[in-house]
Parts: C-alpha cells; structure tokens; sequence
C-alpha cells in the first residue's frame, strides 16, 4: 500500500483551564488515503472537531498544547510547522468547512469577494481571472443563479446555499483533502440530503480525501468507506463503514448504534376524548395559515416540517403565547380570546417543552425552585412539606434524583436538564404537553432515552401529545398521527402508519426520502 | 447564604484586579473617614471634664452658663474666655481638627487665604476657613449626593426600561421617542434657570438632576429585556401561568442587573462631577456649604494661594480616579468571556 494522504500517530491535545489541564484528545491514531472517506464519528465533547482543528493546527495555542503525536500530510510535518508552511497548507492542499454556514462566512462581504479572497491568496489570480473561476466553482457547488449571486451578501442565502459558497471556498483550490465539521447538522433533512450528494460528486471529480466529522450514523453509513468512533478524546474502534455497523465489537459502538429511536407509539383508545381541537388558525403574520387539528388523549400528534414551516408558531399559538385568529378548544372549552387570568387556570393542564434544555431553564433558579414555580403559581400543595414531596415525585418520575433538588441547571448535562424541564411541566399533571423539538439538541443516544422517558409517561398518565419536530424518526417512534407542514400550510395530514409507507404528497415523499434514506429528490419539490 | 458559581467567579475576577480591588477599599475607607466629619473636625470638643461631670459638645448643646459663664446661650469653646473657665475646673479633648466647615479661624497671622500652618494644615480659604475641614465634610456631600442620585436614577431608569423592553410594541416606542425628546432638553441650562428660581437646597438639587439622569440605564436594561423575554425560560414561565411582573422580577431583571452593577460606578462618577460643576459655577448648594467645586472656584479665584487649586485638583482627581478603577474591576468581574 503506497503512503497514506494524512496520518496521525499518537497524536494528544490537552487544554490549560483554571480548573487545571485538560486532556482533550488522547493517543489519536489514524490515516486517511487519496481520495478515501473517512467519518469520525462521536458524541458532542468526544474531541472530534479539536482532533479536525488540529491537524491544521487552528487550536487556540498557546492554551491549547500537544503533548505529543504526530500528524504527517503527503510526509510532512503538521504538528508545531511553522507559520509560513501551515499557510501554504491551509485552504490550498486542506480545505475545511464548518457546521454553521452562516457564522463562517463574512457577513459584510459579498460572495465573489470571499471566494476571491481564496483564489488572491494561494494562487495569486488577478481580478478578472478571479472572478471567472468563483463563477464556475460556484456552478460547480450548484449555487442556482449563480452569476446574480455574485454580489449576494451572505443574508440573502439560504443555510443550504451558503453551505454551497463554503464549498465552493473549500475547493477553490482543489485540495487534497477536505475537512467537512459536521457539514449538514445545521441544515434541514432534503436540504442535508442534497449536500451529501454534492459532496459525494465533488469527491469523485476531483479525487480528493474527505474526513468527515459527525455525529449522525446515517450519514457516516451513506457517505463513509471507514469509520473511526471516538468517545473522551479517544477513539474505541476503528474499520471499514460495513464491519462497523453489522458487527460492532467495542461496547460504546454497540450502544451508539442501538442508540436509534426505535419502537412504536402505544396503542391508545380510538374514541379517546378530544383534548385539544383546533380549527384554521391563521397567525396575524400568516406564519401559519389555516390549519385545523385535533388531538386526543393519550395520542401524540406529531408535526413535521423543515425550519421556517410554521411549526413552532402553531405550538406557541395552540397555547395563547403567540397571538392568532381561529377557534381552539382545549377539553371542550373555547380558549382563544379569554383574558390572561381566566386562562391561567387552564395553563396548569396544558404545558410546553422546549428545544433547547440550555435556555429553557433559568440560569439563577435552583432545579426545586424551577420544578416549584408552576405550584406555586397554582398554589398547589399548600405546605411546605407536601409542595416538596411533589417536586420529589416529579424528579423522580422523570428518572432524576430527588437530591438534585438543590442543585443548579448548569452542573447538568443536556439530556438532564431536558429531563428537568419535562418534570417541570408534569408537575402539574396536565393534560397536554406541546414537546416542540424535544430531542434536537440532545445526543444520538440521549434522544433514545428522552423517547422512550415521554413515551412511558404518556402511558401512565394519559397524556396527549402535540410533538412537533424535523427529526422524522423520532416522529415515528412516537406518534399515532401526523400533520405534515410546509410554508405554514398543512401539506398532509393522516395516521402515522398511512403518512411513512403511502404518502400521498410529493414534498412529504421527498421529506421522508431525505430523512430516512438521506436521498435527494429532483429539483422542484423542495427547497434549495 | 450560598454563593452560586457564576457569583463567584465574578468576586475572583473582580479580585484579580489588584488595581480596582485595592481602590475600593481606600475609597470605601476613605468614605467612612467622612462619614464621621463631626468627630474628626469639628468646633466643638469631643469630651469635657468640668466640676466632675462629662458633657460631650459633639453631640449636645450646653449653655455657657454651665460652665460657670455669663451667656445663656450656646457655648462657644472656641472663645478663650469659655476655655479659661473649663480648664480651671476641668480638661477638655479636642478633636484631630478643631475647625467645622464653617469655623472662621479669627487669628490667622496673614490675611485670608492663609498657606498651610500647624494651626490650618493645608491653609485657609479666602473667608479664613479651614480647607481640611471643609474638604472633609465636601467629600462626604458629593459622595452622598452621588450615591443618593445614582441609586435613585437606577430604580426609576431600571423600571422604565424593564416596562419598555418588556411589553415592547407600542410601549417602547411611544416611550422611546419620549425619552429622545427629554434627552434633547439642555440639561446644565435647565439646571441653572430651575436653580435661580428656587433656593437650591440638596433635595433641591438631587430631585432637578434626577430628572434627567435617570436615562442613562433605560436604554441598556431596555435592550437585556428585549432580549430576555424571547428566552425559552421566560417562555416557560409564560406557559406556566406565572404573571408579568414575577416574570420581569424573577427571570428576567437578575439578567439585566449584570449591565446595570457595571454601569454603577461610572453614573456615580457622573453625578458627583455634574454638582461639582454646579457649585464652580455657583449654582450649585447654598452658600457656605462645603463643596468641592466651591473650593475649585475658590482656587481659581485666588491663583495667589495655589494650596487651594491643588487641593480641590489633587481630591477629585484622586476620588474620580478610584471610582473608575473600581468600575473597571466590576466590568471584569462581570465580563462572560473574562476567565481570570
């Protein structure tokens, strides 16, 4: 076998904080060959993207430190280069791409001006030339309308287009390798879809490595000929994509993979009562447009949509947080237009969980106080005694320990503060939980857990569910139906069984192609 | 009572800074110092021993006649009769400076404005009045009158920009402009003409200053309300049923009582600079009280006598000075990217 493109012996990162040194990356060995995938896959923190950042050597020294290792690109020496030879290596034979297009790029520069910037610097192109050659890297990357989008500040793009200007950066150069730090995460599934593949058609013409980063096993499954896991700085198991996936051998590995929502919704009663039944909400904004729901007890209506469909504005306004137009009757009662104190009442049954567990929680509350503060504001559990048994109850029901009580949101990891955040809303024993993307921010194996936590306690408590997400398996292994939502509309609306094996819609086809099989439909359908 | 880390990350890093650490202990003793003017300069003794009682002047008034004089009114200890009397038949304890603000040392060597002296330590000014004294206790009116501003500007400005920022729409904007046009107003020229209208007393003063400067903070508390109340947990407690003004005073004010602590101690700096200004220029206190630009106009107005200039120069630059090193330490301290 001839030399590999990259290799990594042994390579460590500690990091000097106040609280002492930090070993961020332990002992990390691999090599990636010519034109070859390889996924480094792991769980937020496991040093996957300081292990990326460090082979071009962007960590911020002197804070950050490398014990020892080496990392050797086509037999030279990354690892403490000197400045003038890391520049000649970076964005000309390593190119990188991050996962948040729009804080990587300028936002004060147009397009042209960014991917210029490349071309002037490594390949010293006057203007002119310049610009010919952004045009057609940009084409290239499929940026549509390309030449108006010269002078397109990176605002006016969509995430998916300005991941394409990234792209087109990255390969200004044509580079030997390509550094992609979760390159989809923030995107929408058809839109993450249509990367991948660009990326996948890139790599084959110009015959360049790809070392990609994520956290996602579908697309290190699509995408990857081998695949490294990482866990705390080190990597657990190494090999091609398929041994990996059909016999894991290490313990983590096994977990991650078995970590996939899995299972159905339980069966609950068909006639159920209607919890919550709404009919053609129109937002004052038209953010969400006439839509007509109804949910039953014990049911879970799942709602799905990429970003900016309405799903979170049809959330809030089911609640009265948001303010819209249209009847909602929660338990047969009609709730829109009622005043601020005749609804508070009705607020202790029907309660809301947030996306993120990071910013749902108030930073200066100790957990008992946040778990607290709905009783008192219902003044349920008179003494003091019995308000707390209650909040040990909840704790406790939402797999916490009662102990946790005095303790404060940030020593929590994610999928804990979640939990905290769920056992503040049954507190209160509702009726009707709003779960608005529950598990996005979480880990892959964190998100099973909350699943199956909502799932079990659905089932004790008869609780209905309005579960509202862009993450279509977790959808499916919760809902009993599905109202599918695209620019504030309802696109289809069915049973959750009917809606994944015969959708009847083409975009809600293209959804479930993009997120399930992580294919990209034709053009037309969906977005760019 | 428990500190929350992020509390004590803020007291290390506000500790790291030696230089802001350091300026508010001397300018928190400096404060206490003239917290007790009375004791430490004053005309009256401390403590007087006469015909086998204690009678302490400081606090109480005695007649002459008391002390075997003639008058039945106050006595005046200054008077070497009225001392003559008590040291027969007694002994009297002086404090460190026997002048009040208003004492006219009567045997000065030199006319007014005396040089500094071992009677008069830093001179006279030019009415024959001990400057230390006067220093003091013009110390510890402007501190007063800065603090009494400051944290009365702070509540009203973190009311009116917590209901601006809060409520949003409407509210804020029609608030809004209101504030632009009252900020529009020339404030000093205001302040002169209101202040040959009434006889300028503190309260006077303090009430005609506050009604411009508590703008300072509507704008920063208005834009962390702005902010916060989009948070998911303010959300949260919305759809718990918790009502606006919890919301504001629970969730959200702790957010923005980061950016007002910061602003704390350059508002204070502004407000005693601003009655400094006011009394150089005369239409500041009454006559006769102690202050500090009084003595800045005094200086300027006796270039002869450069103890006075220096003196007022050296105290408020040295005050200001301190303030603004410790409002630099309160910055750092609450500084999220700041890891000491």
């Amino acid at each position: 076998m001839t030399e590999p493109l990259l290799q990594i012996r042994d390579l460590s990162v500690s990091f000097d904080t106040t609280g002492g040194e930090v070993r961020a990356v332990r002992n990390l060995s691999f090599d990636i060959g010519r034109g070859e995938t390889v996924a480094l896959v792991g769980e937020s923190g496991s040093g996957k993207t300081v292990t990326a950042l460090s082979i071009l050597q962007l960590l911020p020294y002197p804070l950050a430190r490398h014990p020892g290792g080496s990392i050797l690109f086509q037999g030279q020496e990354l690892l403490g280069a000197k400045e003038s030879v890391l520049r000649q290596v970076r964005g000309d034979r390593i190119a990188m791409i991050f996962q948040e297009p729009m804080t990587s790029l300028n936002p004060l520069h147009t397009i042209e001006k960014q991917v210029n910037e490349v071309l002037f610097v490594h390949k010293g192109l006057a203007r002119m030339a310049a610009r010919a050659r952004t045009l057609e890297l940009l084409r290239l990357c499929g940026l549509p309308e390309a030449e108006r989008r010269l002078h397109a500040y990176p605002h006016q793009l969509s995430g998916g287009q300005r991941q394409r200007v990234m792209l087109a950066m990255a390969l200004a150069n044509e580079p030997d390798l390509l550094i992609a730090d979760e390159p989809t995460t923030a995107l929408d599934v058809t839109i993450q879809a249509q990367i991948l593949r660009l990326l996948r058609e890139l790599q084959a013409k110009f015959g360049m490595a790809l070392l990609l980063i994520t956290h996602d096993l579908g697309v290190v499954h699509k995408m990857a000929t081998r695949v490294c896991v990482m866990t705390e700085g080190e990597i657990v198991e190494a090999g091609p994509t398929e041994d990996i996936f059909e016999r894991p051998r290490h313990p983590y590995t096994r977990r991650l993979i078995a970590a996939e929502p899995r299972g159905g919704p339980h069966a609950a009663a068909a006639d159920a009562p209607v919890i919550l039944l709404l009919r053609r909400t129109v937002d004052h904004i038209k953010a969400v447009d006439g839509v007509t729901l109804s949910v039953r007890e014990g049911h879970t209506l799942g709602v799905v949509g990429e970003s900016g469909s309405g799903k979170t504005t049809l959330g809030l306004a089911l609640l009265r947080l948001l303010t819209s137009t249209g009847a909602i009757q929660f338990r047969g009662g009609e709730i829109q237009g009622l005043r601020s104190k005749t609804l508070r009442p009705l607020r202790r049954e029907m309660q809301i969980v947030f996306q993120d567990p990071y910013s749902s929680l108030s930073p200066r509350l100790s957990v008992g106080q946040i778990i607290e503060e709905g009783l008192r504001v219902h003044r349920l559990g008179g003494a003091d005694g019995e308000r707390r048994a209650m909040i040990d109850r909840a704790l406790r029901e939402v797999g916490l320990d009662p102990d946790s009580r005095d303790r404060y949101p940030h020593e929590f990891s994610g999928g804990q503060r979640q939990r905290i955040a769920i056992a503040r809303a049954i507190v209160l024993e509702p009726r009707l939980i709003v779960l608005d993307e529950p598990t996005s921010a979480l880990d892959m194996s964190v998100q099973a857990q909350i699943v199956d936590l909502l799932r079990e306690l659905q089932a004790r408590h008869r609780l209905a569910y309005l579960f509202i997400s862009h993450d279509l398996k977790v959808v499916r292994a919760l809902s009993d139906e599905i109202l599918v939502m695209r620019a504030g509309r309802v696109v289809e609306h069915g049973p959750a069984a009917r809606i994944f094996d015969h959708p009847q819609d083409p975009y809600t086809k293209a959804l479930l192609a993009a997120a399930l099989d992580l294919e990209a439909v034709e053009h037309g359908v969906v977005s760019q | 009572m428990t500190l929350t880390p992020p509390t004590r990350r803020r007291l290390r890093n506000f500790r790291a800074n030696r230089r802001g650490f350091w300026s508010l202990w001397i300018f928190l003793a400096l404060f206490v110092v003239s917290l007790c003017a009375e004791v430490i300069a004053n005309d009256r003794p401390l403590l007087v021993r006469y015909a086998g009682a204690f009678y302490l002047p400081v606090l109480r008034e005695y007649p002459e006649t008391a002390f075997g004089g003639i008058f039945p009114t106050e006595a005046n200890y200054r008077d070497p009769q009225v001392i003559s009397l008590i040291t027969q038949k007694g002994w009297i304890i002086w404090p460190p400076i026997p002048y009040r603000y208003d004492t006219i040392n009567y045997n000065l060597p030199v006319p007014a404005p005396a040089p500094p002296s071992t009677t008069n330590w830093l001179g006279t000014d030019d009415q024959g009045r001990d400057l230390l004294a006067r220093l003091i206790y013009g110390f510890r009116i402007s501190v007063l009158f800065g603090l009494t501003l400051t944290l009365l500007s702070s509540v009203i400005g973190v009311i009116a920009g917590a209901v601006q920022g809060y409520f949003g729409g409407w509210t804020d904007l029609i608030f809004q402009r209101s504030i632009e046009m009252w900020s529009g107003l020339p404030e000093l020229y205001l302040l002169i003409i209101l202040a040959s209208l009434v006889e300028p007393t503190f309260w006077w003063l303090l009430g005609l200053m506050l009604l411009f400067s508590w703008m300072s903070l509507v704008a920063v508390v208005r834009a962390e309300f702005l902010r916060a109340r989009n948070f998911d947990y303010v959300r949260a407690a919305r759809a718990l049923g918790v009502g606006n003004a919890e919301i504001i005073f629970r969730h959200v004010l702790p957010n923005a009582m980061v950016a007002t602590l910061t602003f704390l101690p350059f508002i204070l700096n502004g407000s005693i600079t601003t009655l400094t200004s006011l009394d150089f220029l005369g239409f500041g206190l009454p006559p006769g009280s102690p202050s500090l630009g009084e003595i800045l106009a005094q200086g300027k107005a006796n270039l002869q006598a450069p103890w006075l200039g220096i003196t007022g120069f050296l105290v408020l630059a040295v005050m200001l000075s301190l303030l603004v090193f410790v409002g630099e330490a309160v910055r750092d301290a609450f500084d999220p990217r700041k890891t000491s």
